[in-house]
């Protein structure tokens, strides 16, 4: 089944056309019998779990941190599924009912996270949650979304290695991102030693694994990898390692704070990311984390994700254009921003077709499913809850945007589980 | 784990690392001195210090955004205007906050510790909720980007020489005031004794609103420096505050010249252990190291010869 979002919605105005009568139908039987409330015998032929569901809306979760310290990275996203939930609103809402939002905030505090998301599930009972951003909040509220039966929308490209029912994944997973921009330096600037360089947690470790067993797969050389604690401040050390290293490509997956520090010091330290030599490939800075750089310290860096802003597909002019218009003409859009519109619409769609806010249909529904409109281009969702997408590597311009200089013919297949990756 | 390297790359590595050390050493300097000024002459232990950083950030890039849109041809210089402005706005809200919230603490030291932290939470909220959640770039003067370049492996970042030049300063100047004016004679007098010192006509609350603003003032102008090296963000401030208080901790709090030896010594230590093992493990290597010293003088490296 192709859903388009925008010519999907006549199709699904032919199957609404006659469940109202049989709504109305059942409302008076039930009321005369047993004078339930209104609004739950209604909203009954597509809720059977109790969710908060009505004849005209549909309650939804929003769970991000507004405060704290990841509410630099997280705003984005919640900018990202209000104007989704919006816009659906706008086309007629999801089964003729209108999205209603609940928002929490994390705190940047993964405990929150955990109590956060158990209230939404079960004191607000929406239908589906949108949001986490890091690893460890998702780990957090996993077991939560899997006790009583949520759906999470997790919108942050992420290590892999995990798979739940209860989770749909439209960042992308490690191999995805990673083993695309390697083929790419390798084949088109001919790189042959690699220095791999993060930050000290789960991610880039995971994913600093991964690059090694690809670049040794390829014939290739790993000259130094080396892990900063998150937060530091001092990268002069490991600059003077890769200066007398020499290597082709500096392979960088600093976060936060710490990578506003890297790339200022790199430059001071007389390294010329638009040499080239050596090239610097990240999969940690989208247009978002150059804001706090500056985009003359990051211009001539290579960044391999799947969106960039400046995507020039038709898609992506009017998502843009969008996102301006509501959230103000400065605001810059970055990969997981991106990530975290599909996942309202990809709700959207999947409840339509399975034609019911039921959890498990909802879940039933989504492999298979796709998405023509999305900013990215083409989607789908992979039997294992990941996307199928298309990876791309951008060029860092001066004013902080990407040019896309690459893209993968075909969509990658996802991938959470890799052989001989781990 | 010298054997993979030549001579002349070992030699050129420790210059290299002798480098980044003295810079690390002026970046923990800077930290330190408005902290120790605080903690050491009055015994506040201000957990807010890396927020009064940030301020000085934020001023900075107010300044830049000023320069840049109405006096675009002076914004080479705009730097040195920022510091200033850096160090009157931090000092500004240091003598609010010793004022309003402060004073009134100065017996409970332990509450002092957890008012200061709740202060950090309200400013960080505030810069929040002013600038905005995510980061800002500051864009700094051509004059300060870039490096010199002395052989083939060795460049010195000139933001680094800057900030190394800036320790030097504040430090001399800090020294100055406090052992060689009459200031600092009634400061050191207030530390020793305070009943003593109100009894020969110090007006101890004075030195202390005093000493409490420039303590957070000099916090701001390294907040403005760092503009040049970190990132600028409402919780920024928190990145820099474990090595401050190491630094301080280790030096003696109550001795100046401890802090900048206690700095000189940690950041030596861990730039050349992080090139021969891993960032993280050096952090491990240098925090287990200074344990140990403070087990053995708990009182830090210098401590200040009182009778009591």
């Amino acid at each position: 089944m192709k859903l388009s979002i925008f010519k999907g919605s006549d199709a699904h105005t032919h199957t609404f056309a006659s469940t109202p009568k049989l709504f109305d139908w059942k409302v008076c039987l039930f009321a005369l019998a047993a004078s339930l409330a209104g609004s739950g015998v209604q909203a009954a032929e597509v809720n059977t779990t109790g969710l908060a569901v009505t004849a005209t809306t549909v309650k939804v979760g929003i769970l991000h941190s507004a405060t704290g310290t990841m509410a630099i990275s997280e705003t984005g996203s919640i900018q990202a599924e209000k104007l989704a939930i919006e816009q659906i609103n706008a086309m007629g809402g999801v089964l003729g009912r209108k999205i209603e939002f609940i928002q929490e905030d994390g705190a940047s505090d993964w405990p929150t996270f955990a109590e956060k998301s158990k209230k939404l599930l079960v004191n607000d009972k929406v239908a589906a949650v949108f949001g986490c951003w890091t690893s460890a909040s998702r780990k957090a509220v996993l077991p939560i979304f899997e006790q009583y039966n949520g759906m999470l929308y997790y919108p942050t490209f992420y290590e892999g290695l995990e798979q739940s029912k209860n989770v749909i994944y439209t960042g992308q997973e490690a191999t995805q991102q990673i083993i695309a921009g390697i083929d790419w330096v390798t084949k088109t600037k001919g790189a042959k030693s690699f220095y791999l360089l993060g930050s000290d947690y789960i991610w880039p470790r995971t994913s600093n694994k991964i690059a090694r067993k690809h670049i040794e797969k390829l014939g290739l050389k790993v000259v130094g990898e080396e892990y900063y604690p998150l937060g530091h401040t001092q990268f002069n050390s490991v600059i003077n390692k890769i200066k007398l290293t020499k290597p082709d490509v500096i392979y960088g997956i600093v976060v936060g704070g710490s990578n506003v520090a890297f790339y200022k010091q790199l430059k001071a330290a007389g390294i010329d990311m638009t040499k080239e030599k050596p090239l610097l490939l990240t999969i940690s800075v989208t247009e978002d984390e150059i804001l706090g750089i500056g985009g003359e310290n990051m211009q001539g860096a290579y960044a391999s994700m799947k969106y960039f802003q400046s995507l020039p597909n038709a898609n992506n002019k009017k998502f843009v254009a969008d996102f301006k218009a509501r959230w103000g003409k400065d605001v810059v859009i970055g990969d997981v921003t991106q990530a975290a519109y599909l996942g309202a619409w990809l709700w959207k769609a999947a409840v339509e077709k399975a034609g019911s806010f039921d959890v498990d249909k909802v879940r039933a529904a989504s492999p298979g499913l796709e998405l023509t409109t999305a900013p990215e281009g083409y989607v789908k969702i992979h039997p294992n809850h990941h996307l199928w997408s298309k990876t791309r590597i951008g060029h860092a311009r001066p004013d902080g945007q990407y040019d896309v200089v690459f893209e993968t013919k075909e969509l990658i297949e996802p991938d959470p589980f890799p052989k001989g990756y781990q | 784990m010298f054997a993979e390297y030549s001579t002349s790359d070992l030699i050129s590595i420790f210059a290299m690392q002798g480098v980044a050390g003295l810079i690390l050493f002026s970046v923990f300097v800077l930290m330190a001195l408005g902290l120790a000024i605080i903690f050491g002459q009055m015994g506040v232990i201000n957990m807010a210090h890396g927020e009064f950083m940030i301020l000085g950030a934020y001023v900075t890039y107010l300044t830049s955004h000023l320069f840049s849109t109405y006096l675009p041809g002076f914004f080479s210089v705009y730097f040195i205007l920022a510091m200033i402005l850096a160090f009157i706005a931090a000092g500004a809200l240091g003598a609010l906050v010793e004022w309003a919230m402060i004073r009134h603490l100065y017996h409970r030291p332990l509450d002092t510790l957890l008012a200061t932290w709740g202060l950090s939470l309200i400013l960080q909220q505030t810069y929040r909720s002013v600038f905005g959640a995510r980061e800002v770039g500051v864009t700094l003067p051509d004059w300060l980007m870039g490096s010199v370049k002395i052989t083939e492996t060795i460049e010195l970042p000139i933001n680094g020489l800057f900030v190394m030049c800036l320790a030097l300063g504040i430090s001399t100047a800090v020294g100055i005031l406090m052992y060689r004016s009459r200031w600092g004679i009634q400061v050191r007098a207030v530390v020793q004794n305070r009943p003593m010192a109100g009894a020969v006509g110090i007006n101890t609350a004075r030195v202390d609103r005093i000493t409490f603003a420039l303590g957070c003032g000099i916090a701001g102008v390294a907040g403005s420096a760092f503009t040049m090296i970190g990132s600028t963000g409402p919780t920024s401030g928190q990145l820099y505050i474990v090595d401050t208080f190491l630094v301080v901790v280790f030096g003696g709090a109550t001795s100046l010249l401890g802090t900048i030896a206690s700095a000189f010594s940690i950041s030596q230590a861990q730039s050349t252990m992080e090139f021969f093992m891993s960032g993280s493990m050096a952090k491990v290597l240098t925090l287990l190291f200074v344990v140990l010293i403070l087990m053995v003088r708990p009182q830090g490296l210098f401590t200040l010869k009182v009778r009591r």
